[in-house]
């Protein structure tokens, strides 16, 4: 990653209520273009609403989010504009059931009339061939194992040419064995130059991928930095408690 | 039995062809109705939820020939007295239509919003993080997995539907039961008379389940 890249998505003080919980405290944060930064932390601690906030499919309550530039606090803002280059993986793949995987790719290109039909078709059997999964373009998503759901709602996501993709616990739902293959798709994503948050409790992967590490507990930032920092010599007690635990 | 086949049989098969002429017309209104208000009632919109549960309470606590008076004689009644005219008369038909449209309506909107809760949100949720817009998600995604897990419940709503039509024989309309009821007058058959007609309404809603199951066949996906 380019150290001097600008950034890309701006976070200052946001903050996040449910009713009266307040699940994002202050939150602020940079990415830079480029940068692969992996968000850890225990449960309920606010990691998925943040990561949520970034394309808007919850609305914060206080401060401020610039994707790109672009303000989503603005209610101005065309959220789906900003969605369409901001990717985004679920903890339960969420494909679409009633449409088998090509169809799955190409539905939101064709849809909103970024491509032709043709063009859509061809570049959805260019990701999936990327993601390793060229045999099942007639599959439906119920004959895939979890991990190949994954793989495919990666390529899903990628098919809009996103200049950021979002994770969100991407390997959480899945068979042990099958984490591998979702990971590794994503570390050849990190190695092409993606834009990537990622929420994830797999600190394998933290380490080996991720450029900056952030630690969350209680809606808010508790430490951040290099996965050499906050894995060997974490500096707040909280995330060494943590570390103590998962590692 | 023959007798009555022989000679009111052909009365019969048209009152049937009334039954069925009055049900697809309530029920084509009734598909719309619940779609339009089965869907305000998921809307984020507090306005559209409280006129959707305000239409399904208001239509499901009333008994369906009382509505069926109400619209016949009582709409009318009203119109005509604040309008000061005699123009508003309503047909047979058209009052059972309307009336088979609000009730079954009602039942399906309340189908129909079962059937798009059932749908787990992050699908929506996945289609909107593509930038598709609210309604085309709807549209393309959420809508075609409700409708799939509705079918069984549209089609039992179908068939008590299409029975509740005898209850639109006290508005004059010549359907089964009515046209029945004058071959029992004329006859005096009833058990025979009754067994026919019974028999005839049993072969319809056969037909129609199953249809209802090619139908839900064909719907898998994947196969």
């Amino acid at each position: 990653m380019d150290r001097n890249a600008r950034s890309i998505i701006h976070v200052s003080h946001l903050k996040k209520s449910f009713k009266h919980l307040e699940v994002l405290k202050d939150i602020s944060l940079d990415v830079r273009e480029g940068e692969v930064v992996v968000i850890i932390g225990p449960s309920g601690s606010g990691k998925s609403t943040l990561l949520r906030c970034l394309n808007r499919l919850e609305e914060s309550s206080g401060g401020e989010i610039t994707i790109d530039g672009i303000d989503l606090t603005d209610k101005k803002t065309d959220i789906n504009k900003v969605r369409e280059r901001v990717g985004m993986v679920f903890q339960h793949f969420n494909l679409f059931n009633n449409m088998n995987v090509l169809r799955n790719l190409m539905l939101a290109p064709v849809d909103l009339k970024k491509q032709d039909k043709d063009t859509a078709r061809e570049e959805a059997l260019k990701m999936l061939a990327r993601v390793g999964l060229s045999d099942k373009a007639d599959a439906y998503p119920h004959q895939l194992s979890g991990g190949q759901k994954q793989r495919v709602a990666i390529a899903r996501a990628l098919c809009m040419r996103p200049d950021i993709m979002l994770f969100d616990e991407p390997t959480s739902a899945l068979d042990p064995e099958m984490v591998g293959e979702v990971l590794e798709v994503m570390k050849h994503l990190a190695h092409v130059g993606m834009t990537m948050v990622v929420v994830t409790h797999e600190m394998g992967f933290a380490r080996e991928v991720g450029d900056r590490v952030i630690f969350m507990d209680g809606g808010l930032i508790l430490e951040e930095g290099t996965p050499e920092e906050i894995f060997l010599s974490p500096k707040n007690p909280r995330t060494r408690d943590f570390l103590n635990k998962v590692l | 039995m023959t007798r009555i086949i022989s000679t009111y049989g052909r009365l019969l098969a048209t009152a049937m062809g009334q039954t069925l002429l009055l049900a697809l017309y309530g029920l084509f209104f009734a598909c719309i109705i619940g779609m339009i208000v089965g869907i305000m009632s998921v809307l984020r919109s507090r306005a559209c939820r409280a006129f959707a549960a305000v239409f399904v309470n208001l239509i499901r606590g009333v008994p369906m020939i009382v509505l069926a008076y109400f619209i016949f004689f009582g709409v009318p009644y009203l119109w005509n007295t604040i309008m000061g005219v005699g123009g508003l008369t309503l047909t047979a038909l058209q009052a059972g239509s309307i009336c088979l449209a609000l009730n079954c309506g009602a039942y399906m909107a309340e189908i129909i919003r079962a059937g798009i809760e059932s749908v787990d949100v992050g699908q929506m949720e996945a289609a909107r993080s593509l930038g598709l817009p609210y309604w085309r998600s709807m549209y393309r995604v959420v809508l075609p997995q409700a409708i799939r897990t509705m079918i069984p419940s549209i089609i039992n709503q179908f068939i008590i539907t299409l029975k509740d039509t005898s209850i639109l024989s006290v508005i004059g309309f010549p359907e089964l039961v009515n046209t029945a009821k004058n071959v029992v007058a004329a006859t005096f058959m009833s058990f025979q008379t009754w067994a026919i007609v019974g028999a005839m309404y049993l072969i319809v809603i056969l037909l129609l389940q199953r249809a209802a199951k090619v139908l839900e066949r064909r719907l898998k996906y994947g196969s």
